[in-house]
């Protein structure tokens, strides 16, 4: 069947505008196949945490886009990611979503073997494909790996296609944010700790990232937990401590002009953050020793400047969001145009006080996890728009507030905190890396 | 006053039954004031602090998720949701009269629908209780789904 937009390149641009967006872009599936095969395979996608694979032959198996991969310790000083998929018979090499693998992967189908990096090892009864140009086919290549990798201080990105740019090109200034996370570590490292929150979400995966640098929802969408809970702590007795989960909630009701003025910063290639100068992120509790191990590795000057960075959330295009503050790493995972799986990760900052990890952990829990109030005031609102764009009454949706008119030329801009500026750029970029191979 | 086992099953029955009915200020009142209930993300998971939860909540947060329930800028609950527990028959697991501490263990399945969708789970509820002047109360409920690490959508109300 010839669809509308595949290898139609002139269809596919017409469906953004400057100001505007066509729905199909939420609820087309052809549209959505299309992004599986041209956006996701021509820009730099999160794979892993090289913490999540501390020793040789240790795996964790994820996906990009639709195709399940492996993302491997190939050697003390290799990550390798490979495609999930036996070269034989096309089985999926792995059960579990992560483990160790020993020296060797094994296809639990005809059990052949391949080395970490991929390549074939053994073929038991051999002989039978003596004579039959064996050696020359696709699948005696082995297991194939995802071409581009790229471990940025532990991140693991992979690109699947020649086309497209390198990874220090493709993320440029944004990887100041993923900086700052890391630096607030007094030893300057990371680990995946904490577990993981996986939400079911029937809705296209760019609502939410779309949705991360929304400012004018919060105080909307979010009066109904974060409201409730101000307003629940407030018949507290005079003089009681605020608890951490006041602190977390609280912030999410703060007025128009608290994210006015936090600012947002849109960078190159789609990717960009808000909480410029502060962010709901700010004002927590000063944890007890952590501000003295980050003058004693840092000097005062230093650790003040990576303390003193409050980004509130940082969009990694296309399908990542991260919290610096907080340590926190969500991913967008597309299923179909109408279905998205959200992964939240969070990090132990190593060498700093537990404290920090249990704030990042009760964070996820109460924000992202499929029983949390605001992960539901969030999904209602998702659900209602993927609804309501069933409707043929006005296929376009809005994006115009604070518009500028010479905007797609400027490059790495601080703007006000409400602008859409940054879903427009988005939506620049999803025209960008949908049609640069075509 | 020491409760007997029936009394402890009974506790445990009544207060499904309070969920089911949406009575929560009633149900809320059913926890110490130290009270937590507890819904583990990891299989056998053992901390609540540093690993992370589906719900690990004290009574400030309960209250503030029982108030959000009836607000009316609660989107999320516009339809509202409703529930439904059947309990097997709830097993006396410990107990300790110095200590006023008793265990219960309960297999159940539970119900929410919202619209036109409907969603079983199942799980097993295990309860700390105490008395508090005579009364049993609930120090802690943990509720155990056997798919707690799956990618689950919307759980609203309570298991
Ligand atoms: S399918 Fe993997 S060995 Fe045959
Ligand atoms: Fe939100």
């Amino acid at each position: 069947m010839v669809g509308k937009y595949r290898g139609n390149r002139q269809a596919i641009t017409a469906l953004v505008r400057e100001t505007e967006v066509h729905r199909d872009l939420y609820v087309d599936q052809e549209l959505f196949e299309l992004e599986m095969e041209q956006l996701f395979a021509n820009t730099w996608i999160y794979v892993g945490h090289d913490s999540q694979v501390p020793k040789v032959g240790d795996y964790y198996a994820t996906t990009i886009g639709k195709q399940p991969v492996i993302m491997v310790r190939a050697a003390e000083d290799s990550i390798k990611v490979l495609h999930n998929r036996c070269p034989h018979k096309g089985t999926r090499l792995t059960g579990e979503s992560c483990g160790n693998t020993g020296r060797f992967f094994r296809c639990p189908y005809h059990a052949w073997t391949f080395r970490l990096d991929g390549s074939l090892a053994g073929v038991p009864l051999k002989s039978g494909y003596e004579g039959t140009s064996f050696t020359e086919s696709r699948a005696a290549r082995g297991i194939t790996a995802v071409r581009h990798v790229h471990n940025y201080r532990g991140f693991v990105f992979a690109k699947q296609s020649d086309v497209g740019p390198g990874f220090e090109e493709f993320f440029g200034e944004a990887l100041s944010s993923l900086d700052n996370m890391i630096d607030r570590s007094p030893v300057g490292r990371l680990e995946v700790a904490g577990g993981v929150l996986r939400y079911m979400h029937a809705c296209n995966w760019k609502m939410l990232v779309e949705n991360q640098t929304d400012t004018c929802h919060p105080m909307i969408a979010h009066q109904s937990s974060a409201g409730t809970a101000v307003e629940v702590w407030k018949a507290a007795p005079a003089g009681t401590k605020k608890p951490m989960a006041v602190e977390i909630y609280g912030p999410f009701v703060s007025s128009y002009e608290f994210f006015q003025t936090m600012g947002i910063r849109v960078w190159d290639n789609g990717h960009g953050h808000t909480g410029v100068s502060h962010s709901i992120h700010s004002d927590y509790s000063a944890v007890p020793g952590y501000f003295e191990q980050m003058v004693a590795a840092y000097g005062e000057e230093r650790a003040k400047a990576i303390l003193g960075e409050n980004r509130h959330n940082t969009v990694y295009f296309p399908n990542v969001m991260l919290k610096g503050p907080i340590q926190l790493l969500r991913v967008f995972k597309p299923l179909a145009a109408d279905r998205t799986l959200v992964e939240s990760w969070t990090f132990r900052l190593v060498g700093a006080p537990d404290m920090l990890l249990e704030r990042t952990v009760m964070y996820n829990r109460l924000v992202n996890a499929p029983t949390s109030i605001v992960g539901h005031d969030d999904l209602e609102i998702y659900e209602r728009a993927q609804a309501g764009l069933a409707s043929d009454g006005n296929e376009w949706i809005n994006v115009q507030r604070l518009y500028v008119a010479d905007e797609a030329e400027r490059r790495n801009v601080v703007t006000d905190g409400t602008s859409e500026w940054q879903m427009r750029n988005q939506f620049r970029a999803w025209t960008k890396f949908m049609t640069m191979s075509l | 006053m020491t409760p007997t086992d029936q009394q402890l099953i009974d506790f445990v029955v009544r207060e499904a039954r309070l969920l089911d009915q949406q009575r929560l200020e009633d149900w809320l009142e059913l926890f110490t004031d130290d009270g937590h209930y507890w819904m583990p993300v990891e299989w056998g998971q053992s901390d609540p602090r540093l690993t992370t939860s589906l719900m690990y909540e004290d009574k400030l947060l309960l209250k503030i998720r029982i108030d959000r329930l009836k607000g009316r800028a609660t989107y999320s609950q516009s339809p509202k949701s409703r529930c439904h527990h059947v309990l097997q028959q709830p097993q006396v697991d410990e107990r300790d009269e110095e200590q006023r501490h008793y265990v219960t263990w309960t297999p159940l399945h539970y119900v929410e629908s919202r619209g036109d969708q409907q969603t079983l789970y199942a799980a097993w509820a295990t309860h700390h209780l105490t008395l508090v002047d005579d009364a049993l109360r609930i120090r802690l409920k943990r509720v155990d789904l056997v798919n707690c690490d799956a990618a689950l959508g919307s759980i609203q109300l309570f298991v």
